[in-house]
């Protein structure tokens, strides 16, 4: 049975953690508002560059020259997983998910006989990967404490990847992100970024468009600076939604572990208020026996 | 048919415009081009310069944005413009731009970066009004 004393102090350290996890969900709150706003304002560039990218994938020739950011390499052997995850901890499963993603696929990769490298984006990536996977890292971003994702971020990755790819260190890319839903949920997703692949012709989404006709620059050239744009956007707006996604699961952490204080400290007081009663209720009969001994 | 066509013009931050309009001016890579509904289907790059949109006739400019390059497509009826940067033309102001250029000027001589940032506010300046 812990002493009153005890319990008072365990009562006010819960109380200060309360306050602590309601601040930061306050602040988690105002800038969900702002990453959401972020991300969903960023969504129609991407769903365009995409679009142009589909058609143009369409209607250009598949010659042996293509780019192999097109149509990909013949052997495909090294498999690059892309982890998107947040620089700060408690923002419940946000990056737990996606790391047990990024294993699940790593374990399921290497049974078909596939290489797999990493590219971590976010410190939680490589704090929780390095340890069984060093070897696997190709590359690490840190945003650190950095306030706004801008184009530049995904530029510098786009870049990294691009020759990461060039120099032959993985045949086909796939990010790994939480995609932004709403406020409490966020949806592993799992894309292929690189190669961007061909889309089939018979496919619903493109029927009823009408094909390219006039290409400036001519259609290859074209079509490589256009995949790199793409590849930029893709990243940018993956970025985005990460970001938004890592603001709202901390929302709801925080909103979970203030109300679980709040009922713990409820608790923590009826433990408390029995044992001043039982406390005081045993000093009357001592007292009281006291007296009537005399 | 009518004679107008979905114009959309987004940048990676947002959505600048999407409305039906009668003609829309681009800056292409190579050369510049007009755009008017049923158009040939198109893809192009676009290069810095601006951007001109006729809401309702083809005499009168109804909006005008600068744009740092990026790439256009047009398909059916509809034209989009996907840029680097999108800013109103009238939002572009003549002595904030020459203090930018004069701040990247004392480093675009080593720095590719702000020479290239000189570049783009150069080509605002000769835009803004």
């Amino acid at each position: 049975m812990p002493s009153l004393k005890d319990l008072k102090n365990r009562i006010a350290s819960v109380k200060s953690t309360r306050k602590i996890t309601s601040a930061m969900k306050m602040v988690a709150a105002s800038k969900l508002r702002r990453a959401q706003d972020h991300a969903e304002s960023s969504r129609p560039y991407a769903r365009f560059i995409l679009r142009m990218t589909q058609d143009l994938a369409r209607t250009i020739e598949i010659s042996p020259e293509s780019s192999p950011l097109l149509v990909g390499r013949e052997k495909v052997q090294t498999v690059l997983l892309i982890v998107l995850t947040s620089d700060r901890g408690l923002c419940g499963a946000f990056n737990g998910s996606i790391i047990r993603e990024t294993r699940r696929r790593i374990v399921a990769l290497e049974k078909e006989g596939k290489t797999v490298r990493l590219v971590c984006v976010g410190r939680k990536a490589y704090s929780l990967l390095h340890r069984e996977h060093e070897d696997k890292i190709l590359h690490k971003v840190e945003s650190a404490a950095k306030k706004q994702i801008d184009l530049a971020d995904a530029q510098e990755l786009e870049d990294r990847l691009i020759t990461l790819f060039e120099e032959g260190a993985f045949d086909v890319a796939h990010i790994i992100f939480n995609r932004f839903k709403s406020a409490i949920s966020q949806i592993v997703s799992v894309e292929q970024l690189i190669p961007f692949g061909v889309p089939q012709a018979n496919d619903n989404e493109t029927e009823g468009r009408l094909a390219c006709e006039i290409f400036e620059p001519e259609q290859n050239a074209l079509m490589a600076a256009l995949l790199r744009r793409n590849l930029t956007a893709q990243l940018f707006a993956d970025l985005m939604e990460s970001s938004a996604g890592e603001q709202g699961a901390r929302m709801t952490a925080m909103d979970n572990a203030t109300r679980n204080a709040g009922d713990m400290i409820d608790r923590l007081t009826l433990n408390y208020n029995r044992s001043r009663q039982a406390y005081i209720t045993k000093e009357l009969i001592e007292i009281i026996s006291g007296a009537e001994a005399v | 048919m009518s004679n107008q066509m979905q114009f959309e013009l987004a940048s990676p931050q947002k959505l600048a415009c999407s409305k039906p309009v009668v003609m829309v001016t681009v800056p292409g890579g190579e050369g510049d081009f007009g755009v008017l509904a049923g158009h040939a289907p198109m893809a192009t790059t676009v290069a810095m310069g601006v951007v001109e949109a006729y809401e309702h006739d083809q005499t009168t400019v109804t909006d005008r944005w600068f744009v740092a390059g990026g790439f256009c497509e047009v398909e059916g009826d509809r034209c989009t413009v996907m840029a680097d940067q999108v800013i109103p033309v009238k939002d572009l102001k003549r002595d904030v731009l020459e203090e930018e250029i004069a701040v990247f000027a004392k480093t675009a001589a080593n720095d590719s970066d702000a020479a290239q940032k000189m570049a783009i506010a150069q080509a605002k300046l000769l835009v803004a009004v």
